[in-house]
């Protein structure tokens, strides 16, 4: 197949100078792989940092909020209101009342992926004279596990072993690093109500919050409720994981219009994390930007420049019957290839420098650096490369069709 | 000649400079250039010869008065109309031959009736060569146009303004820089075509002994028309 005319003109321009084309498309390669590294880093850190969020934290929890005292008898006459003087918090407990229907009409939601009920405990961990207060979680072990895949922490020890054993707990590290405990050793725990049980450790594990390493545990829940002196049915929080995380405020607000209950997604228990989210994405897209916008620029002045060297040509185009239209064509034909071939390296680029980081060893539970390919970043990079390159051509090449041939002959 | 056929015809034409002070170039300019004439406007330099040649040749449009070419009227078309119609009727010749430095003659050449597409590429090669070779080029075709010296490049300037077979080729001292010898063998090809093949030949000059070998002599000053057949 033959090249149309424009093309043709296109190519040759390009060809006979290969080391302007080079270093136009150099500019369009480095911004486009620094804009694809730089997203990709923040995507990779932000997925990491849910991560270790979603390790302790549900997407959404639903428990009975602290209420202020009520008058105990409406004010009937319309003209009046009833003032209680110096309110004080009425909770007499702060069990959910029927946890189980709550949690069968949730599971039948569309949205949800996993329901699990929680009985939080405040109490002491002792080992001789050594005491260290926190909190345990009375949970269904294997849901907990689906939700804060609490297996991925573990050190030693399964936490499926805890089915088995009624009276087993998994502690944190710092638990048993201070009270000198190692697993199947016998731990003496006593609640704030007073019971006291002896358990044994089934499970060590390490999160990457050294606070909730020294504090939290997780037990039955069976042993939770004995451990407050309630029945069975007694359960504090109700926890849910739904498809899409992003989604919990949505979801949340629709939950809590049909319950009494409070209903908090995880960006609203968390929002100093939420804000040094957006703090991230802000800083880091701001300079990928200002890096494509350099790279725009060197576009443009390589364009600009060969159009000045081409006064002459495009004259001469322009008297043998070459339109405008067609001029243009020929320019924005010119920075599609260059813009092209920056981005296919740019590409290239962003994928060596994702491969290289993600092979940097950063400790912790992650291990190493949280960085990944996505898709969708290397397809926005390549787009968002051809339109600036467009962008940066278009401007030279308008230029370049309202030249007159005219003042070119005269001269 | 019996019945003479207008090619070429212009109305009351009128043209003013503003730069760097008003300055009225051409005055009531109205003439007509018949078919297969060849046609020489002579003049002093300055006189608006060389302004007329580009109202003419559809590229300069800020003029006052109407312009016709083949009967169509050219006044007052659309940009874009105009660069066909100069794609299709007019062929360029310029002083300083103007060709694309980074193609071969060859190319240079054929680009204009790519632009046209009205035949395929091989045809509009084979076209090409056949127009280098009428002037005597065909052994540089593939050079590169910048390695041929000031006469070849003139010839191959000539070819490509050949190449849509136009109606009308317009040359703008198309001998300024040539030697003799080589102002010679424009003259003879431009005389071939008009007597041979039929086209009109409009050529703005200095060299009288060019103009003498000429059809006709249109003489200006001032921005008018003293003379519409001047006899050297």
């Amino acid at each position: 197949m033959r090249l149309n005319v424009d093309s043709d003109i296109a190519l040759t321009h390009l060809l006979t100078r290969k080391k302007q084309t080079m270093i136009a498309a150099l500019g369009v390669t480095v911004g486009i792989g620094i804009f694809i590294f730089m997203i990709s880093l923040v995507v990779g850190f932000n997925r990491y940092s849910d991560e270790a969020l979603f390790k302790a934290a549900p997407h959404l929890r639903i428990y009975k909020d602290d209420m202020l005292s009520q008058p105990l008898i409406p004010q009937s006459n319309s003209g009046y209101a009833t003032v209680i003087v110096n309110p004080k918090i009425t909770n007499v407990s702060n069990a959910l009342i029927n946890p189980e229907k709550i949690m069968a009409d949730l599971i039948k939601q569309e949205d949800v992926v996993t329901v699990a009920p929680q009985v939080s405990v405040n109490l002491f961990y002792n080992n001789g004279t050594s005491q260290i207060n926190g909190v345990a979680s009375g949970v269904n072990i294997l849901e907990a596990n689906a939700m804060f895949n609490i297996q991925s922490t573990m050190l030693a020890g399964d936490v499926r072993n805890l089915v088995a054993t009624p009276n087993g707990i998994l502690i944190g590290v710092g638990i048993a690093r201070k009270l000198n405990i190692q697993l199947h050793d016998n731990i003496n725990i006593t609640s704030s109500v007073g019971v006291v049980k002896v358990m044994k450790v089934e499970g060590i594990f390490k999160t990457s919050n050294s606070n909730i390493d020294l504090t939290k545990s997780y037990v039955n829940l069976a042993v939770s409720q004995q451990l407050l002196h309630q029945s069975s049915s007694f359960v504090t929080d109700i926890l849910v994981n739904i498809k899409d995380p992003d989604k919990a405020p949505e979801f949340s607000k629709r939950l809590q219009r049909v319950t009494i209950y409070k209903v908090e997604d995880w960006q609203a228990a968390n929002e100093q994390t939420m804000s040094s989210k957006k703090t991230r994405a802000v800083m880091f897209g701001a300079i990928s930007l200002a890096i494509l916008l350099v790279a725009a620029f060197g576009i443009y002045n390589i364009i600009n420049m060969t159009i000045k060297e081409k006064l002459n040509d495009i004259a001469i185009l322009k008297a043998t019957g070459f339109s405008g239209k067609d001029v243009i064509n020929i320019f924005i034909k010119e920075t599609l290839i260059m813009g092209f071939i920056g981005t296919l390296f740019g590409l290239l680029l962003a994928a060596g420098l994702i491969k290289v980081v993600s092979g940097i060893y950063i400790g912790g539970d992650r291990e190493y650096f949280p960085i990944g390919f996505e898709l969708s970043i290397f397809i926005a990079g390549a787009i968002i490369g051809m339109l600036v390159t467009l962008g940066a051509g278009y401007i030279p090449a308008l230029n370049a069709a309202k030249i007159d041939p005219i003042e070119i002959f005269r001269k | 000649m019996m019945e003479k056929q207008v090619i070429l015809k212009t109305n009351h034409i009128a043209k003013y400079f503003y730069e760097p002070v008003k300055f009225k170039a051409l005055n009531d300019v109205s003439f007509e250039v018949f078919e297969s004439e060849f046609v020489a406007m002579i003049g002093k330099s300055g006189c608006g010869k060389s302004t007329l040649l580009y109202i003419l040749s559809t590229m300069d449009t800020a003029y006052e008065g109407e312009l016709f070419i083949a009967g169509q009227k050219i006044t007052g078309q659309k940009q874009d109309t105009l660069a066909a119609i100069r794609n299709q009727n007019i062929g360029f010749v310029f002083q300083f031959h103007y060709l694309l430095p980074e193609f071969s003659c060859l190319k240079n050449v054929m680009i204009p009736a790519l632009k046209l597409g009205k035949y395929s590429y091989e045809e509009i090669e084979e076209q090409s060569y056949q127009k280098l070779e009428l002037l005597g080029i065909k052994d540089q075709a593939l050079k590169p146009a910048s390695k041929l010296s000031g006469g070849q490049q003139q010839r191959v300037a000539i070819a490509r303004a050949l190449i849509n077979s136009p109606k009308i080729i317009m040359c703008d001292e198309p001998t300024g820089n040539l030697d003799s010898k080589n102002t010679g063998i424009v003259l003879e090809t431009f005389q071939q075509l008009s007597k041979e093949f039929g086209q009109t030949i409009i050529t703005v000059t200095h060299d009288n002994d060019f103009a003498a070998k000429s059809d006709r002599n249109i003489e200006m000053e001032d921005g008018e028309i003293i003379d519409h057949d001047k006899k050297i």
